[in-house]
This record gives structure tokens, sequence and C-alpha cells, in this order.
């Protein structure tokens, strides 16, 4: 049973629709990326599964019953795109005071702030203000605060941007510890390279609309367009087949482009006949990157702040 | 625990523990004390033992000008400025005035003195020449055999007390006083304490806070939960000042004895004609007898509650929708302060005709009535009203409440664009 089910999902302002009938679902402990350029509506359909906004049509199924609000926010930790702390406040009392909203009891709260700062590193912080934080510090604190009350589902907002490599893997081998106890990780980003590292599932967005939905590799499957990397010693030539074109070569490296209906073994039979060294034959699979680009230019996608002004 | 309650203690806490709080509800009432306490201080050490020496060839003041030991007057036949100017250096006289031989009424009299002359010791001398001066012509104007201690004796000086057909008496200079006093906190009140919760609201947003807290709590608790916050703040903050005012009134005459002594002895010496009078003190007194002080002060707390409460509301939505451009906020909240201020002035007007028209419309309409009643409440309002005004600002609260959090709820999540009433308008309709 998915924890999260979204159906035909529908979030209109005015004439914009920001969100326009999106359906999927997320498994129980998977990492889930939801992808799409600035303006796609990431943010309307993340407030949605998190409570903020009601939407205007369609069903979210949160952990098997019809998603209400009130009780199942206690269950979800949101970190949005934009950090915000209160300033002024100590940070010791500014992570107690989020975890109590969640729910959690004065003991409970303090018990598990302490567990999550010790983990963290962040014990000298407790009397420290916000304000004093960098704001790599200010990220892992935000972080804290949003995994602390250990919800079902967590949903990262761009959860890396502002860090340096070594926070940033620190979060990342949390959220791989998060999923591996069972929590459901929602990661929204426009970063390719950290989903294809991350994510078991994607969905791109655009336009409000969903265009891509699968898995990493089903995607990659999807889109790849047949090309193959050849290694051959220094200074050799592939002769022309009938299997393949040549599209590059680069000294000892050579990409084909596999003819349509033939195989690679033919490929590769062609070249062992023609007495070809091979020393390596890969295929090439396009980068979650090439596929977002593909997918969404041409289509013109709007800027955020035209969106808003035209609603 | 509710979260309502978490929001509230934390809004609560974080304003009670600032510096300056403490600095502006403790040390501001005291600073202000001791300033009043020195000014007391000094006028009084400064009158202590004036000497002044007259020149009074012809006599015309002689045993008419009254002398006390801070202010006393030594009369010499003849002008001899040499001598004069030697006793000033020895310290014999203060100061000395030459008096001519004929005075009239637009003259100026010239005091000769050692040192600077303090402005409550000139006006002491001033009023005294001139009251002895008046009695010496007085006395040409009487017929002979009348005494000036007849003519004094013809003074009056009563007290007109209002005393109304339900049977409560009242003065109307007092309750005047008490009225513009209440109502003036009340328009004080939702200034500070309305731009305060504005202002904490754009500090929630502007921080992007707000989505955190929303994915938490719902907008509404998140506004009522820093309405009533601040709200406690301002409560506190009266309660301190209101027991610090009387702590340090009553600590006055301690630290100061000389004050009642002065104050009771000039009251003696000045009309003696009517030496029953009670003193002014005394009159404040009674007057605070004559009203039901615990009446106001309860009243003023649901005023203040009520009006706080309504105007806050507003305050917050204003503060939701601007984004942090500052003179955007100036611009929203015009329509906020304009009933503010409108109720301002026609509590002006309530003050001089408290049973007119406008301000019994004024006391009951609940955008203006909590400024405009406590003005009215001095001098008796009928229970009807009262009641119906307070009716009427609980559901007026009720009401702002609502439609704030239809806009707080939009606004708080809406960045980068410039918003008009219009468009809180349509907010509030969603």
């Amino acid at each position: 049973m998915p924890l999260l089910e979204v159906q035909h999902l529908k979030k209109h302002y005015g004439a914009h629709k920001a969100v326009d009938d999106i359906s999927f679902s997320i498994e129980r402990g998977s990492i889930f990326g939801l992808l799409g350029p600035n303006g796609a509506g990431k943010t309307t359909l993340l407030r949605m599964i998190t409570g903020i906004f009601y939407p205007d049509g369609g069903q979210i199924t949160f952990d098997g019953r019809p998603f209400k609000a009130e009780d199942d926010i206690l269950h979800i930790g949101y970190m949005p795109e934009e950090r915000g702390l209160y300033k002024k406040m100590k940070i010791g009392e500014q992570a107690m005071y989020l975890a109590q909203l969640k729910g959690l009891s004065k003991a409970d709260a303090l018990e598990k702030v302490k567990t999550w700062f010790e983990k963290f590193e962040m014990q000298s912080w407790w009397n420290k203000k916000v304000e004093d934080l960098s704001k790599g510090m200010g990220q892992k604190l935000q972080f804290v605060t949003t995994v602390l009350h250990e919800p079902k589902l967590i949903i990262l907002d761009e959860p890396f941007s502002g860090l340096d490599p070594v926070n940033a893997n620190l979060i990342k081998e949390e959220i791989y510890n998060l999923a591996k106890r069972g929590c459901t990780v929602i990661f929204s980003t426009h970063r390719m390279e950290q989903v294809e590292e991350i994510c078991d599932q994607i969905i791109l967005v655009n336009k409000g609309q969903k265009i891509l939905d699968g898995t990493v590799h089903g995607v990659k499957q999807e889109y790849k367009k047949n090309q193959f990397k050849v290694l051959t010693e220094e200074g050799k030539t592939l002769p022309a087949s009938a299997h393949f074109q040549l599209v590059q070569h680069n000294g000892a490296q050579h990409t084909i482009q596999l003819a349509d209906g033939s195989t690679t073994n033919a490929v590769l039979e062609d070249l062992i006949r023609n007495q070809v060294p091979i020393l390596g034959f890969t295929e090439i699979l396009p980068s979650l990157n090439d596929i977002f680009i593909r997918l969404v230019e041409g289509t013109h996608a709007t800027t955020r702040a035209f969106q808003q002004s035209a609603s | 625990m509710n979260k309502t309650f978490i929001i509230i203690k934390r809004e609560f806490l974080s304003r009670v523990q600032k510096k300056t709080f403490l600095l502006s509800t403790i040390l501001l009432p005291i600073l202000i004390f001791g300033l009043y306490g020195l000014i007391i201080y000094f006028s009084m050490k400064g009158e202590e033992n004036i000497r002044v020496a007259i020149v009074d060839s012809k006599g015309v003041l002689e045993n008419k000008i009254q002398s006390d030991d801070a202010l006393s007057f030594t009369f010499l036949k003849q002008a001899d400025t040499a001598q004069l100017q030697k006793d000033l250096v020895d310290k014999k006289y203060s100061g000395y005035i030459l008096l001519p031989d004929s005075i009239s009424k637009r003259d100026s009299l010239k005091y000769y003195s050692r040192a600077n002359v303090g402005l409550m010791t000139q006006g002491k001398i001033e009023s005294r020449i001139n009251k002895a001066l008046e009695k010496s012509s007085l006395q040409t104007l009487l017929a002979p055999g009348i005494t000036l201690e007849q003519v004094e004796t013809s003074k009056t000086k009563i007290d007109l007390k209002v005393s109304k057909t339900d049977g409560k008496t009242g003065n109307a200079g007092f309750a005047t006083a008490l009225g513009f006093i209440c109502g003036f906190l009340i328009y004080i009140v939702l200034f500070i304490y309305g731009t305060m919760v504005m202002r904490g609201v754009m500090e929630e947003k502007t921080n992007r806070i707000a989505e955190v807290m929303v994915s938490s709590v719902k907008p509404y608790q998140l506004m009522i939960g820093k309405i009533v916050g601040i709200g406690a703040v301002g409560l506190v903050q009266f309660l301190i000042w209101g027991v610090l005012m009387l702590s340090l009134q009553m600590l006055i005459p301690v630290i100061f004895p000389q004050v009642l002594e002065q104050a009771g002895a000039a009251q003696a010496a000045v009309d003696q004609a009517d030496a029953g009078k009670s003193s002014m003190v005394t009159t404040i007194m009674n007057n605070l007898q004559s009203v039901n002080m615990f009446m106001i002060v309860g009243l003023f707390i649901i005023y203040f509650l009520g009006g706080y409460l309504l105007y806050s509301a507003l305050f917050a939505a204003v503060g939701s929708a601007v984004n942090e451009d500052p003179q955007d906020a100036q611009q929203l909240m015009l329509p906020i302060t304009m009933p503010i201020i409108f109720a301002f002035v026609i509590m002006m007007q309530a003050i001089n005709n408290p049973d007119g028209g406008l301000a019994i419309f004024g006391s009951l309409f609940p955008l203006t009535s909590p400024i405009v009643m406590m003005a009215r409440i001095p001098y008796g309002v009928p229970a009807w009203e009262l009641i119906l005004s307070i009716a009427l600002l609980i559901g007026g609260f009720l009401g702002t409440t609502w439609l704030a959090a239809k806009i707080y709820r939009t606004g708080i999540l809406m960045y980068g664009k410039k918003v008009t009433w219009k468009e809180l308008w349509k907010w509030a309709r969603m």
C-alpha cells in the first residue's frame, strides 16, 4: 500500500492552473523526486500535500485514509525552499518550539532535539541565536527541525542549496537512513545529478501537468537514443557498417548510433570480424538533465513571477 | 498541549524576556519619576531663604506684603545702593528692589540679585509684590472704616458639583481629566500593540518562517496566538506601570516630606480666608471616591482588550499582506488608523458633551467605542448603553478576526507582489 496517493489534484488561481490534474503514488520507504522548472507548480503541489492549501479538486490519500490536514500534518515534515527561522530566537528553544508544535510533549521534544543535535554536532549551538548562524548552519538546523518528530513523510524542497559538500553528504546520509527506517521522502529539486543519485522514483512536472513518471532507470531506458561508446586502441578507426553509424570520434573513443532493428551483438560481431581491438563497449544513457531539458524546452516554461501577477 | 497555547507562550515570552521590554516597562517610569523628584527637589532647594530688601521710602508696601521663611522681605527707608551692594556680597540679602515713588499698574521693577533667580522664585516675588500693591490700592478705594479683612471675607469660592437624576454626583473637571486620560491610553494602546502585531506578522513573513509554521499549525492558530500573546504582553506592561506609578506616587511624600508641608503651608498661607478649604490632594481623593474606581479599571481592561483584539486582527491582516517594503505597510495601514484617529476626535467631543448624539454613536460603534466610551464612563453611562457597546465590541472583534484570518491565510504565503485593498477584499471573499 502506498503511503501517499494523489489523484487528479487541481489548484487554480483564477484562470491560471497552478496544478492541473496531477496523479501519482509514492511507496512507503522510497525516495521520490519531484522535478520541474521554476514555476511548474511544485510548491503549490507540496503545499496541498502539507495541508497548507486546500485543493480545488482531486483526492489525497495518506497512509490509507483520506488526507485530513489537522491530524496528518503531525506525521509530515516539510522543509520549504525558502528557509525560515525566527532570527532572534535561541537555536535550542527554536527546535523545541517547532517540535512541540508537531505534537511532541516537552520531555519528548527535549530528548529528540538533544539526540539530533548530537548527531549533527550542534550541541554547542544551543544558546546561539539564529541570526548568528551561517547559511549552512541554518540549513542544518532547519533539516533537524523538519525530521526530529520522526514523520512518516518528509518533504524536502531543495535541501542541499547553500550547503558545503561535507554537510551535504551528512544530510544525504541522513536521508538514506530515514528511508531505511521506513520514512518516505519527497525530494523536490531541479538539480538533476542529485536526483539521479538519490531517488528511486521521479515525476517531472511542467506548467502544472505531469509529463514524466517512473523510476530513474525506467525513465532513462525510455529516453535513451540507442547510442553506444566504443573504446578501441589508439589510432584505430571503425569500419563502415550497416548496423551502426559513427556519430563522433575522439582519439580512442567512438560514439556510435545503433541502426534501427539492429542489435548490439550484431555490432560487436561486425567489429570483431573487422579485427577492431575493442577495449570497452558501453551504452550511453541520457542523463536526467538531458531528458529534463529536452522535455521542458520548447514548451516555454513561464517564470513564477509572471504567473503570479497574472493570477 | 494545545498548539495555540504554545504559540501564545512563545509570543509572550520572547517579548517579555527582551531587554527592551524591561527597559521600557520598569526603567522608564522610574526614570520619569526620578526626573519628577529631581524637579521637586531643586525647586524647593532654590526657594529656601530668599531675603529681599525693598527700598520703599513712602512705605507703600510695608506691612502689606506677605513674608515667610522661604521668602522674606525687609523694608528700608533709604536707598543706599553702595551699602546694598555690599549687603548682597555679605549675603545679608539675596537681592533688593528699588521702589519708585509712584507705581502704576504696568511699571516694571528691577530686582538686583547676587545670583541668578529661578523662574519660580521670580514668579513668587512678582506675585507677592503684585498682591501687596493690589491691597494698597484697594485700601485707597475703600470707604473709611472698612478694612481689607472685611473685603476678604466677602470673597467666595464655591465648587460646582453636578448631581444627576440618578443620584450620582460628579465633578465635571475631574471627569473630563479622567475620561481624557482613559481614552488617550486606549488610543495609544491600539497604536503601540497593534503595530507590534503587524511587525510580528511581517517578521514571520519576510523571514519565511510562515511556511514552516503553517505546515504544523493552521494559519488561524498562528494569528490568534500572536494576537493573544502580544495582548498579554500589553496587559502585563500596563499592570506593571500601574503598580509602579501607584507605589512611586506614595513614595514621593516619603522621600520629600517637605512637599506636603510646603503644599499645605502655602495653601494655608495664601487663602487664609477659606482656611477650612480642602487641599487639592484631598479634592482629588474625594473625586476618586465619587467615581467607582473598580468599575473604571474593570471597564478599562474590557475596552483595552476589546479594542486591541478588534484592531490587532486588522493590523495582522495588513502585516500579512505587505512585503519587505515598509512603505507598503504605511499605505495599507491608513484605512485602519483612520477610524482610530476619528475615534480620538469624537472622544474630544464626548468629553465636552458626554451625552451628545455623536458621543453616544461613537461609544456604541465598535471601531470607535473603546476610545469614546472610556471618555464617557467617568460621567456615568446608562447600563444598557454599556452592555450594548460591549456586545457590539465583542461582535466587532469576532468579525474583524474572521475577516483578517481569511486575508492572513492567503497573504502570509504570497510574495513579491504589491497588494492593494481591492486585492485584500478578494482574498477575504475567497
